[in-house]
């Protein structure tokens, strides 16, 4: 009888410290298999060269007031256009208008005269008409997306449609009068 | 158990004994031995020598041999801050374009350019080498049996042709490449380069140099690679151990039967 | 609590009835499925080489995501795998050592096979599977070689599809059919890339029947003696766990390679970029192909030359009526034993002569070597099961007649 419990006993030790050892195998080797799938995933983030490469610079010299250019920056389309005197003071009055993103022409526009947008409409990304001559520039004179007809003002805050946000501005500064670096 | 793992380590010794065979039986000079200091377990490059060497490319071997794989952003990783990187990129022109009237034009290089190519084209590079094409050096030290061991000798192996040995002309006799005659000129010799830390620029100590950085430029995350395979391998080992335990509890319980 | 775990049981019965999943797997490879208790250490290969097909797989279409199958972008695409994608270098260079390791852990895996006589009845199906499995192995990894766009890349694609060259007739129009033009170039590398990606799923499906042709018989053991039912543990957890043990073993020997000697597996010149007007002075394929490639060299007639390579391999299919001896395991036939071991040895310095200029006395000896590696399967293999007697088989794996087997 007490030889039967003492060979229960070591048995169920034994069992304890296999149950352990399988544990911690179990664990390390789950940590290791997700040390692993991490450099896997983590590969297809932007590599060093596409990070390196985010800056872009151009001209602003040839842009003729109410005309615009768009330039690339990150493989998206950047909208720079040369505003009107009208189109400055509409975008300044809009100001206290009900916006849905509210924010002052001032701070989106460096200098007054151009407006410097990343065209990428916030609603699902499709790129705003208006740049062109002869394009709709939607009901509020600046920017038209036809894909779900969101309406941009002439600072391009959005004013109409089911975009959430007004057109981004990139990160840039007059490395000159008429030079500009984005990014 | 022991029998198997002899057997084990002599099947995963065999094959690489087999394809490090010398693929070159034909008459060929084994490069002088260096012990170099990115080799090794946690072997590192000494960053000071990384930015002689790059001086040492940038004076010597730049106005003929391009760095294709080489950006200035990387210089970041032997050293160089942020803005002495834009500094140096800044020395270099580099063509960009066209603009908006169709031109190419020149700019100050920027840290996401390359290091630019010597020549415009392979011919042109021939053309101004007697025929010869200089080699990209980007990845010389892995594209060569014993790299780094390899290049160094080569730098240093200019001797006088022995008697007799028929050197074609605007050759060089070296004892290190393959059939000794090689387009290159000898390029170093004492205090060819003036450094600008300091060091003493012995002909060994160039060859040194530039064959370190160079091994930078073809393996540059050899650091990192060397810093992630010890916790690697302490974790493998850890899991093994582990495995090895739980295995043999698992299978005592048979062997009571 | 209970009556959670109660309803979560429900769940998964319930998706038991409909998918049995669950029960597929403990059948193929969990407490359902006896094993000969007496497997040993070489038993594990099998496990590594499945374990090394999915870390290819997995590394390889995270490589392809970043690589580019064009002659002027495939070199900087690979370089910059190395030096700007994120772990690019670790997952390259885990995928370019893995086809070594992959090709080590199965050529163990064969030689265990032909060791233990596992290809005899009635198990040749399964070594037929196995070798299928081999020959697309070998097809993937070739034209995994060729992608990096090195010059050992360009001139060992030129030289291996030229193989096709000496069928008569329609050799020429075969090698400019596999090129898509006359010679090695982009279309070659696309459509590479494009078959390099596809045959290991292909691998896979053949492993499924592999498995699957192994689980009618079972498995066979050191013995080479049919297990009886008694003789037999469930493959959960005992053999799992020793797999996964072998698989820590592996996996150092693995990582040092990885992290230590990337290159020391691979060519120099394949760090050079593919130059079709420039030959490398000595080609050499990668070390897995070297027995193979001594024997296509050994013989001085082209087609015989191709012939006797492919047949070399191709012999292994007929390889269970060519050793019809009764017994599997060479632990009871001392002769064959001594033979195995000399084959062995055949193989490894027909891969040394592969690895050297055809001249000299490595051409003779890859010539004696060829003759060997015939003679071992033509005329020894059919002789010895004629002629050999083996020792005494035990009774059963329980009970060895003469000393114990390990």
């Amino acid at each position: 009888m007490a030889n039967t419990a003492h060979a229960h006993a070591a048995a169920a030790q034994g069992e304890t410290r296999r149950d352990f050892l399988l544990h911690s195998t179990v664990a390390v080797g789950a940590v290791g298999t997700a040390m692993m799938v991490w450099p896997l995933i983590n590969s297809m983030n932007p590599a060093a060269d596409t990070l390196a490469l985010a800056s872009t610079e151009f001209s602003i010299a040839g842009v003729a007031e109410g005309s615009g250019i768009t330039v690339v920056w990150r493989g998206k389309p950047v909208f720079v256009r040369h505003r009107t005197a009208a189109e400055i003071e509409q975008a300044k009055k809009d100001d206290t208008a009900d916006l849905r993103d509210p924010a002052t022409d001032a701070k989106r526009a460096q200098k007054p005269a151009y407006l410097i947008l990343v065209g990428v409409c916030t609603h699902l990304g499709c790129i705003p008409l208006g740049m062109k001559t002869g394009e709709p520039r939607g009901d509020f004179g600046g920017f038209f997306c036809p894909c779900h007809g969101s309406h941009y003002d002439t600072s391009g805050r959005i004013r109409k449609g089911p975009a959430p946000l007004n057109l981004a501005v990139p990160p840039y500064q007059y490395i000159s009068d008429t030079t500009v670096r984005v990014g | 158990m022991r029998k198997f793992l002899l057997a084990a380590a002599a099947a995963f010794i065999l094959p690489t004994l087999v394809s490090g065979a010398p693929a070159f039986a034909a008459e060929e000079v084994k490069p002088m031995h260096r012990e170099w200091n990115f080799n090794g377990l946690l072997g590192k490059f000494d960053k000071q020598q990384l930015q002689r060497g790059f001086q040492v490319y940038k004076e010597v071997c730049a106005s003929c041999h391009s760095l294709n794989f080489i950006s200035f952003r990387n210089l970041e990783s032997i050293g160089y801050s942020e803005d002495q990187v834009k500094v140096i990129a800044a020395e270099y022109q580099i063509t960009d374009g066209p603009d908006e009237n169709g031109d190419m034009f020149q700019r100050p290089g920027r840290p996401s350019d390359h290091i630019p190519h010597p020549f415009a084209n392979d011919q042109l590079a021939r053309a101004s080498n007697g025929g010869a094409l200089p080699p990209d050096l980007s990845l010389m030290t892995k594209a060569r049996e014993d790299g780094p061991n390899y290049v160094y000798s080569l730098m240093l192996g200019y001797k006088d042709a022995p008697n007799g040995f028929e050197l074609n002309p605007g050759m060089s006799y070296n004892e290190f490449f393959p059939g000794h005659q090689i387009a290159m000129p000898q390029q170093i010799t004492d205090d060819r380069v003036t450094y600008a830390d300091g060091t003493k620029a012995s002909a060994d100590q160039i060859a040194q140099d530039v064959v370190a950085f160079l091994h930078w430029a073809a393996e540059p995350k050899l650091e990192v690679r060397h810093a992630t395979g010890i916790r690697v391998m302490l974790f493998a080992f850890l899991f093994t151990v582990l495995a090895y335990f739980y295995k043999r509890r698992l299978w005592a319980r048979l062997e009571k039967h | 609590m209970s009556t959670e775990k109660s309803r979560l049981m429900k769940a998964w019965e319930w998706h038991e009835q409909r998918l049995p999943i669950g029960h597929f797997l403990d059948h193929s490879l969990g407490s359902k499925y006896p094993a000969p208790k007496n497997l040993n250490y070489w038993w594990n290969f099998g496990s590594l080489a499945l374990f090394m097909l999915v870390t290819m797989i997995i590394t390889g279409v995270f490589l392809a995501m970043n690589y580019t199958a064009h002659v002027t972008l495939a070199f900087s695409s690979v370089e910059r795998i190395m030096r700007d994608v994120n772990n690019g270098w670790l997952i390259r260079y885990m995928h370019a050592n893995g086809a070594s390791f992959f090709f080590i852990v199965v050529y163990i895996h064969i030689f265990r096979g032909l060791y233990y006589g596992s290809y005899k009845p009635p198990r040749e199906v399964l070594w037929w599977m196995g070798v299928v499995i081999y020959l697309l192995m070998m097809a993937t990894a070739f034209m995994g070689y060729v992608l990096p766009w090195g010059q050992m890349s360009f001139w060992g694609a030129t030289v291996i599809t030229n193989l096709f060259s000496a069928i008569p007739a329609v050799g020429d129009a075969i090698v400019t059919l596999l090129w898509g033009g006359f010679s090695v170039d982009n279309p070659t590398l696309n459509r590479f890339f494009a078959l390099h990606y596809l045959l290991p799923f292909v691998i896979v499906g053949v492993v499924f029947i592999h498995i699957w042709a192994l689980h009618i018989p079972g498995s066979n053991n050191p013995l080479g003696i049919d297990a009886a039912p008694a003789d037999k543990i469930p493959f959960f957890p005992y053999y799992v766990a020793k797999d996964v043990f072998g698989l820590g073993v592996f996996l150092m020997a693995y990582f040092a390679v990885v992290f230590w000697l990337p290159n020391a597996m691979g060519h120099p010149l394949n760090y050079v970029p593919a130059n079709p007007m420039v030959t490398p002075p000595h080609i050499v394929p990668e070390w897995y192909y070297l027995p193979f490639y001594a024997i296509l060299r050994a013989i001085p007639d082209k087609l015989l030359g191709v012939v006797a390579m492919f047949g070399s391999i191709l012999i292994l299919f007929v390889l269970p009526w060519l050793d019809r001896h009764p017994v599997r395991s060479a632990t009871f036939r001392p002769i064959f034993k001594i033979f195995f071991w000399i084959f062995l040895a055949n193989a490894v310095l027909l891969g040394y002569c592969g690895s050297q200029a055809a001249e000299g006395w490595p051409l003779i000896a890859s010539r004696i070597g060829t003759f060997w590696y015939f003679f071992h399967f033509i005329v020894l293999l059919p002789l010895l099961s004629w002629i050999e007697t083996p020792k005494p088989l035990p009774a059963s794996i329980s009970q060895p007649v003469l000393s114990p087997a390990e």
